[in-house]
């Protein structure tokens, strides 16, 4: 099965997947609702929920796959995951208006997974990629060698 | 939405999660007791999805969106096998820490659905 393909999808890891997972199917599904029912009252900060929720996705699959290819892709990914959750989470904050928001309520009608640095998801989204990253270093293709 | 159940469904979730996170902290694979928790949790949810066709039938609608509630419905409805599978994939307690995890996020997601259908703060 998936599980035994890849050294990264082992041990502590795969709990990692697992939260990446349910972030992606957080974000995907409240993106996708904002989407389909407003996307006209803040359609960057909308956009960014879905850029956020197919970037999670990517960086799940990646986790779960071997090889170098998706190692790089996972590093990308968790790379971009970091950057956007420090980028909109500072300017939800300074500056709500840039995102076409009235406020930066972390629960409101309106936030994504990045808002208020992911203050609305218990700011799992700014610890996770601090932890895929770490997780990834320790399980790099050079030291832990496999198939593909 | 019937407001006692979904409450005492988060408090279900919430317990079947802290139990299975105490006993993967304690390095214990997963067990009868952890599965049938996590069962407990997804039968929950189905009756959850069967009171929330019926309620709106009878004179109990939601206040909020009915699509956004079926969102979370329908992804905690997915979420509890899926983590019941990949815990199984390979027993150790990581697999014990993955269904709490689970637990945990379907509780989450239930909270929110009582929020969408009762009340509104936006």
């Amino acid at each position: 099965m998936l599980a035994n393909t890849s050294s990264r999808a082992v041990g502590v890891g795969r709990v990692l997947i697992l939260v990446y997972g349910i972030l992606a199917l957080a974000a995907t599904g409240r993106s996708v609702f904002q989407i389909i029912d407003r996307l006209a009252e803040a359609p960057l900060a909308f956009s960014l929920s879905g850029l956020s929720a197919i970037v999670y996705i990517v960086a799940t699959i990646a986790l779960l796959l071997p090889g170098r290819v998706w190692y790089r892709i996972a590093w990308l990914t968790i790379g971009f995951e970091l950057l956007g959750v420090l980028v909109v989470g500072t300017v939800s904050v300074v500056s709500p208006a840039a995102l076409g928001l009235t406020s930066v309520n972390p629960f409101g009608r309106d936030s994504t997974v990045w808002s208020a640095y992911g203050l609305g998801y218990l700011l799992i989204p700014l610890v996770l990629p601090i932890l895929g990253m770490a997780w990834l270093r320790r399980r790099s293709p050079a030291a832990a060698p496999e198939a593909g | 939405m019937i407001e006692w159940f979904t409450w005492l469904q988060v408090g279900v979730a919430v317990l079947a999660g802290l139990l299975c996170l105490a006993l993967g902290f304690a390095r214990r694979p997963p067990d009868d007791l952890s599965m049938g928790a996590t069962l407990v949790v997804e039968v929950l949810l189905v009756v959850q999805l069967v009171v929330a066709i019926v309620a709106p039938a009878v004179g109990n609608p939601p206040t909020g969106s009915l699509l956004e509630f079926y969102v979370y419905l329908v992804s905690a409805l997915i979420l509890a096998p899926i983590a019941g599978f990949w815990a199984l994939v390979e027993r150790n307690r990581w697999s014990m820490v993955i269904l709490g995890v689970a637990c945990l996020a379907v509780a989450v997601m239930v909270y929110r659905m009582g929020q969408i259908w009762v009340v509104q703060v936006a």
